[in-house]
């Protein structure tokens, strides 16, 4: 491996040492904290995110136990009477979109990925990123609106008539494409990752593109890999709009993928958009179920770093 | 099976990224359990024209071949050839040690495998038969089933070799193997090249030429792609033909 | 033995096929929703949606006061973004002590940009709507779209940065120049369209943004343009929101018109952002 003179050991010492002498001089000083200061808003963002969610749901748990609204069946914070106040309709609807989505955008991610780095010419290649970068650059709302408009309406309703407007499969179908360009570029770097030098043995040893995929590439990638479908599926868990347009409103318990399920974000944007008083319980349980996503997105964020951290791949 | 002594013949073989031609109109024959070797100064020509016998170079886009590469009867660039089998037939070592990121019993048994044994215990026998064949098995015998990437160097390198040997080739292709090892571990794979020509046809490129010297038969001398003589190792070092070749031999460049 | 291999290589056939359908599938769709939308979209739009209000009436409605919503609080963002995520970038590349801290505030700002847009609402609603009393403004709207796209400029920044080469560095130095001279003069210049692309980048997400701007208390139903930063506002992802979720049909087609004209603008910047990166990459 040619070692590159840049990083070789005398460049790098130099390169502390102006460091070191130039922190010392007192203009630069200066501009250290300046600097600083615009770094620490970073810092305030995550508080600021983890105070105002406490603070608010606080007021929430002051009136509804934390096992009721972790294991209740029913959600229906609004309408009078029997208001009930359990979560896990909110979190079965997001499970369902999340599942639906993931069922099709990592199979077929993964499966693109290694046709561009397997299988396709460089020409093929060069015409796919754009297009996969403008599937990407599309706006939920109009991911949102294809999937109320179109994916129902003209794909699914022949399909399934007993299909509903509102449903979750559209929605997840919807939320699977909207994911596939971060799985395919994900996956597409994973795979990049492996040194040449492995991809090269398999092939001098006689192996078709498939097994050289299959059973060199992907193994050798695997913590990219896997990490990029958990960070897909973290997206989805937080995705919005498109669920507030295509999957409906009603919160229930349910497997049925044609019927309308509610997510904890449709809820979240639900009551935004209504008229529910500030400091109310209703208005209250907004920031209980933005506590249960932020602590679910983050917790699976956690996840995809530490498995890149602990298994990544070491090549001398 | 051909009862020639050549196991191949390259004739009249041209090759071209996209515009730049690297080898002009080869010619040669390579003799059966025997190693040759093939030296030149960088950027000659003798990796390129390396990867030709096994197609390797078939990955790289705009890569294009003319002339003919002929092992056992058939001309390996005609339509009717599998690469896949063909690179079963012909095996290779790189010059960077690559072993896939698995432990050193699948690295050996990964050839197997793909190429169809089923059979735990044949798998099994095979990799011992490999590891012993590139005397690396007494060493790793007691760690198996640990990861290829914690061996050494040298033995990172011996374990590719038992993996190309696992598939039980008929000509082996060496692109330079001791070139990234220390003087104990080019030794002993120079050893190993000596024992294996009994069973396989070896192919060498090094731009060491006491290596050349020291372990080959018959040896080529490439320059800018042109393969400028190729002789008995003995005629090429002690009496060259060739001004050319005898310039490089006594280091008047390259 | 040649059956194996006839295997063998059927499999590999039969998989290529299958991921290039995935492929080709995946474009497909792509092809369906600009056909569907700009299709829909056209019906209905002429130059009056540009410069008419939202309407109870579909023929009437018109895309105004998203529009400037949108000029407004992407405007406003633009510079509170750039200079604030610049400015960290260059601090954690080139001045900060390499330590467990600096490795926490990095580690911070990658899980800044996994959380979900809505939670930005959130916390805009908490802290600049009420807590900083700024109220459903046009500002409290920037403010919080910054912090919500800040962390994806500012890693971008960063490898623009770490990008630029040591040899260059070197040199300034080697003249006597002082550290901040060198990043000021010599490694922020050479970095610069590598920032700006993926600036430009992160601002074509934050226009078709809408549920942080839903949460922060952006209106749906807006009969006038802002006049200042303080002043309420809409923006066009929501107002697009607004026409999909009425009951009249033609309101579809007003929805795509604005679908439209939002997917143009983010088209033209993705180009921008690639030209950018074309044309000085031959530097």
């Amino acid at each position: 491996m040619k070692k590159n003179k840049e990083s070789s050991w005398y460049a790098v010492l130099f390169d502390r040492k102006i460091r070191h002498m130039n922190s010392k001089s007192s203009s630069n000083k200066w501009v250290n904290y300046v600097l600083l200061l615009a770094t620490l808003i970073s810092v305030f963002t995550t508080v600021g995110i983890i105070v105002i969610l406490v603070t608010d749901s606080i007021h929430f748990f002051a009136e509804v136990s934390i096992i009721d609204f972790l294991t209740g069946l029913k959600w229906n914070p609004l309408i009078e009477p029997n208001k009930s106040y359990g979560v896990l309709p909110l979190v079965g609807g997001t499970m369902m979109i999340t599942l639906g989505s993931a069922l099709i955008a990592i199979p077929v991610g993964l499966g693109s990925a290694i046709y561009l780095t397997e299988y396709s010419s460089r020409r093929f290649r060069k015409i796919i990123k754009p297009i996969m970068e403008i599937l990407a650059g599309v706006p939920t709302v109009v991911y949102g609106y294809f999937a109320l408009t179109f994916i129902t309406p003209k794909i699914l309703k022949p399909i399934f008539p007993e299909i509903q407007t509102f449903n979750a499969l559209s929605a997840s179908i919807a939320v699977g494409i909207m994911i596939l360009p971060m799985v395919i570029s994900l996956s597409e770097d994973a795979l990049n990752s492996v040194p040449d030098s492995i991809r090269q043995g398999a092939y001098a040893m006689g192996s078709t593109r498939f097994e050289v995929a299959s059973r060199v590439m992907v193994p050798s990638a695997l913590s990219g890999i896997i990490s990029s479908f958990i960070l897909a599926i973290s997206r989805a868990i937080g995705e919005t709009m498109i669920v507030a347009i295509a999957a409906g409103m009603r919160p229930q318990l349910t497997a049925n993928f044609l019927k309308p399920v509610q997510t904890m974000t449709g809820y979240i944007v639900q009551v935004s958009l209504g008229d529910t008083p500030v400091g109310s319980l209703e208005y209250y349980t907004i920031f209980a179920v933005g506590l249960l996503l932020f602590l679910m997105t983050l917790a699976l964020n956690i996840i995809s770093h530490w498995i890149l951290m602990k298994y990544r791949e070491v090549y001398h | 099976m051909s009862t020639k002594e050549n196991v191949l013949e390259i004739k009249n073989l041209n090759f071209y990224y996209d515009d730049f031609q690297a080898l002009n109109d080869i010619n040669m024959d390579v003799k059966k359990n025997k190693v040759t070797a093939l030296i030149g100064p960088s950027g000659c020509g003798k990796s390129t024209f390396l990867r030709t016998i096994n197609r390797m170079n078939d990955l790289i886009e705009g890569s294009r071949v003319e002339g003919q590469v002929v092992f056992d009867g058939d001309d390996i660039y005609s339509g009717n050839i599998d690469v896949v089998r063909l690179r079963k037939r012909i095996g290779m070592v790189f010059q960077q040690p690559n072993p896939f990121p698995k432990s050193v019993f699948d690295n050996v048994a990964y050839g197997p495998k793909v190429h169809g044994v089923k059979d735990k215990a044949e798998i099994e026998e095979l990799v011992i038969e490999s590891l012993k064949g590139a005397a690396l098995f007494d060493e790793v015998k007691d760690r198996l089933d640990s990861s290829a990437l914690g061996l050494s160097g040298g033995q990172q390198q011996r374990l590719c070799i038992a993996r190309a040997l696992a598939v039980k080739p008929e000509v082996l292709l060496m692109d330079e193997p001791a070139s990234a090892l220390d003087p104990v571990a080019t030794a002993k794979i120079e050893d190993l090249i000596e024992e294996l020509k009994e069973k396989y046809s070896i192919v060498i490129v090094t731009h060491s030429m006491q290596q050349a010297a020291r372990v080959s038969d018959e040896t080529g001398f490439f320059l800018m792609g042109d393969l400028i003589e190729f002789d008995k190792t003995d005629k090429i070092f002690e009496n060259p033909a060739n001004q050319k070749t005898e310039d490089y031999i006594t280091g008047r460049f390259g | 033995m040649s059956n194996l291999y006839q295997k063998r290589k059927l499999t590999d056939k039969i998989f290529k096929g299958v991921f290039l359908v995935f492929i080709i599938l995946a474009l497909v769709v792509l092809a369906a929703l600009i056909f569907d939308i700009f299709s829909k979209g056209f019906v209905m739009m002429d130059l009056d949606f540009f410069t008419r209000f939202d309407s109870r009436f579909p023929e009437k409605a018109g895309i105004k006061a998203g529009l400037f919503g949108t000029l407004y609080v992407i405007g406003l963002m633009i510079p509170i973004t750039f200079i604030t995520g610049t400015a960290t970038a260059i601090y954690l590349e080139e001045y900060a002590p390499k330590n467990k801290l600096t490795n926490l505030i990095k580690l911070n700002i990658a899980n800044l940009a996994g959380i979900p847009s809505i939670i930005y609402g959130m916390l805009g609603l908490g802290v600049f709507v009420r807590t900083l009393g700024l109220g459903r403004s046009v500002l409290a709207g920037s403010l919080t779209l910054s912090l919500l796209v800040l962390p994806v400029v500012i890693v971008s920044a960063q490898e623009a940065l770490r990008s630029v080469p040591k040899s260059l560095r070197n040199a300034s130095y080697g003249l006597g120049a002082n550290h901040w001279q060198t990043v000021y003069k010599v490694v922020l210049p050479s970095a610069l369209p590598s920032i700006m692309t993926g600036f430009i980048l992160a601002i074509s997400r934050a226009i078709g943004e809408t549920a942080p701007l839903i949460m922060m208390g952006a209106l749906t139903f807006v009969m006038f343009t802002p006049q200042g930063i303080m002043d309420s506002f809409t923006v066009m992802p929501i107002q697009i929101f607004n026409w999909t979720s009425l009951p009249k049909s033609e309101y579809e087609l007003v929805a795509a018109s604005g679908s439209v004209l939002l997917l143009l603008i983010l088209f033209a910047l993705n180009g921008l952002a690639t030209f950018i990166r074309y044309k000085f990459s031959r530097d």
